[in-house]
């Protein structure tokens, strides 16, 4: 998505007005970006609290500015910066964090962001976006370049299944019809998903859901299809995210505060490792159990 | 009695009536960078300057030194510290002119300082961003590596100034992390540093008169509780309140 979100960058940019810091990060993705903003595009180096307070005093300044680097090195570092300097400024500074959730695999659990969107989401004014497929990049980053408060995009991996066309970009899009369970996906787990559904009968799969924008505070911008889905089916969330300030926790208060319980609930996230040892994403995603199989057993749906 | 003096005594009578009507602390950590924000504000900074107060809790300092400019209203300073204020115990996000960032915790205002001072390079704006720490707040490692970045980015449009008061929330600066050579520390980081009498006028005056093409720092030694005999360099009035009979003795002195 590093390429896609790079383009949409370069496509950005149509003043002075637009500044990007990276953290020293961007290697082979960055460098069209690099090259059309010039002066504009700033290599902080290995220093993200100061980079985070730099573009909070850039924006002062009236700024567009979106800060980069790999997500954990984005949020939890410089967390006190981003919450003091940004947030309770209401600066519409944009962060990226590149790898959510295990998306840096063996690299190790310094480089996994399992609490990201949720830890940001306490913080007043952020938004979160989660862009499932590189097709969705451009409409993010434009509707992120839009709005006039913070927030926070996570890049993952692109798992879109061949041969399928994507919906244009929106904070719900139902991926496949199913006569079974909602299934809600946030970012791109819903790749593996949709794959996995393919091959399943539309009667009996569950009806797939994936959800890009965070977080989901009224009830009255669920589609109507979902909710009476969910009232009728039940409703399953998977996401690569830990359990404290998932979409899980917040769908589950919102819909209990809403008057519906689910007949069935189950609630897919991120475990963090379970085995001690480290490995591919694919590898953490089975130990936590978000493969589109393993949810499908623990729904009781046959294969 | 010079204009500076006679704005000086006024101006710590004003915090210190302002503190004692709050009950609140932090009054020697104000006292010691007072005449600095005032000197700045009435001598040093144009119209197209920002101050940045990196060592936010002498926020009471930087409302009186506004009240002073006619920034700030008699009826604002009324309300430090009460419920239903602005002017909160540290300076508040983007509600108040002349505070164009809120800080308090340690560390912030120097990095964000470094970021208004880049966007105004970049746009080949004027004005300078002056930026006032305190000394303790050398031990947070995102102070250095904002140095690193004006540095880099050459900003010479970046004044920075250390409350050098030696005491810090639990003990001496030299005790807690001793930094005798901040200005050697300073130099090594690419600011050009002078050491200046932080009460005296004579001295301050010298923040005019650096070059502008270098990137500035001024230590300023300073007292903390000056002007107070019996809060002077006393860690204690980092955090005490003034009781009725000391608020009668330290006005009592300040206007003998």
């Amino acid at each position: 998505m590093r390429s896609a979100a790079c383009n949409a960058w370069v496509n950005c940019v149509t003043d002075g007005e637009f500044l990007f810091l990276t953290g020293d990060l961007g290697y082979n993705a960055l460098e069209p970006l690099r090259e059309r903003l010039g002066d504009r595009f700033i290599n902080a180096g290995v220093a993200e609290q100061n980079m985070v307070s730099v573009g909070a005093g850039l924006a002062i300044e009236g700024m567009n500015v979106w800060i980069y680097s790999i997500a954990p090195f984005c949020y939890a570092r410089p967390f006190e910066q981003i919450r003091n300097d940004i947030c309770q400024h209401r600066l519409p500074v944009k962060l990226v964090g590149n790898g959510g959730g295990y998306g840096y695999g063996a690299q190790g659990a310094s480089h996994h962001a399992l609490e990201d969107y949720g830890a940001l989401l306490t913080l007043p004014g952020m938004r979160a976006f989660v862009p499932a497929f590189s097709v969705d990049v451009e409409e993010v980053v434009d509707r992120m370049h839009q709005i006039d408060h913070p927030g926070y995009l996570r890049l993952g991996r692109c798992e879109q299944p061949p041969d399928q066309e994507v919906e244009a970009f929106s904070p719900w899009r139902r991926l496949v019809r199913g006569g079974g369970i909602s299934v809600i996906l946030v970012g791109p787990l819903a790749g593996p998903f949709w794959q996995h559904m393919l091959s399943m009968t539309e009667s009996t799969r569950p009806d797939l859901w994936v959800l890009g924008e965070l977080p989901v505070t009224d009830i009255s911008n669920m589609p109507p299809d979902l909710l009476n889905n969910i009232a009728a089916n039940g409703l399953c969330v998977v996401e690569e995210h830990g359990l404290q300030g998932s979409v899980g926790q917040q769908l589950a208060a919102l819909l209990m505060g809403g008057g519906f319980t689910p007949p069935q609930f189950l609630h897919c996230y991120a475990k963090g490792y379970p085995s001690g040892t480290y490995g591919s994403q694919s590898f953490h995603r089975r130990e936590s159990g978000l493969e589109p199989g393993q949810v499908m057993e623990a729904l009781g749906i046959a294969p | 009695m010079s204009f500076f003096a006679k704005l000086r005594q006024e101006a710590r009578c004003r915090l210190l009536q302002m503190h004692y009507d709050a009950g609140v602390g932090h009054i020697g950590g104000n006292l010691s960078a007072l005449d600095a924000m005032l000197y700045l504000h009435h001598y040093v900074m144009s119209t197209e300057d920002q101050f940045v107060l990196s060592k936010g809790h002498a926020a009471g300092a930087l409302y009186v030194t506004l009240w002073s400019r006619g920034i700030l209203q008699e009826s604002d300073l009324c309300s430090f510290h009460n419920d239903g204020t602005l002017l909160s115990g540290h300076p508040p996000p983007g509600c108040l002119e002349g505070v164009p960032v809120a800080t308090g915790s340690l560390g912030h205002g120097l990095p964000m300082a470094c970021g208004m001072a880049l966007a105004r390079k970049l746009r080949k704006q004027p004005g300078r961003i002056f930026c006032l720490c305190s000394d303790g707040e050398w031990q947070e490692g995102s102070n250095w590596e904002a140095l690193i970045f004006a540095r880099h980015h050459n900003l010479s449009n970046l004044v920075v100034l250390v409350d050098v008061n030696g005491l810090q929330g639990f003990g001496s600066t030299q005790a807690v992390a001793s930094m005798n050579d901040l200005g050697k520390h300073m130099e090594a980081f690419g600011l050009r540093t002078r050491e200046l009498e932080g009460h005296l006028e004579a001295s301050l005056e010298q923040i005019n008169t650096g070059s502008v093409e270098d990137r500035w720092c001024y230590l300023l030694q300073t007292v903390k509780g000056k002007g107070i005999s019996f809060m002077e360099n006393r860690l204690e009035w980092h955090y005490l309140p003034l009781d009725e009979a000391s608020y009668r003795q330290a006005l009592a002195e300040l206007n003998s």
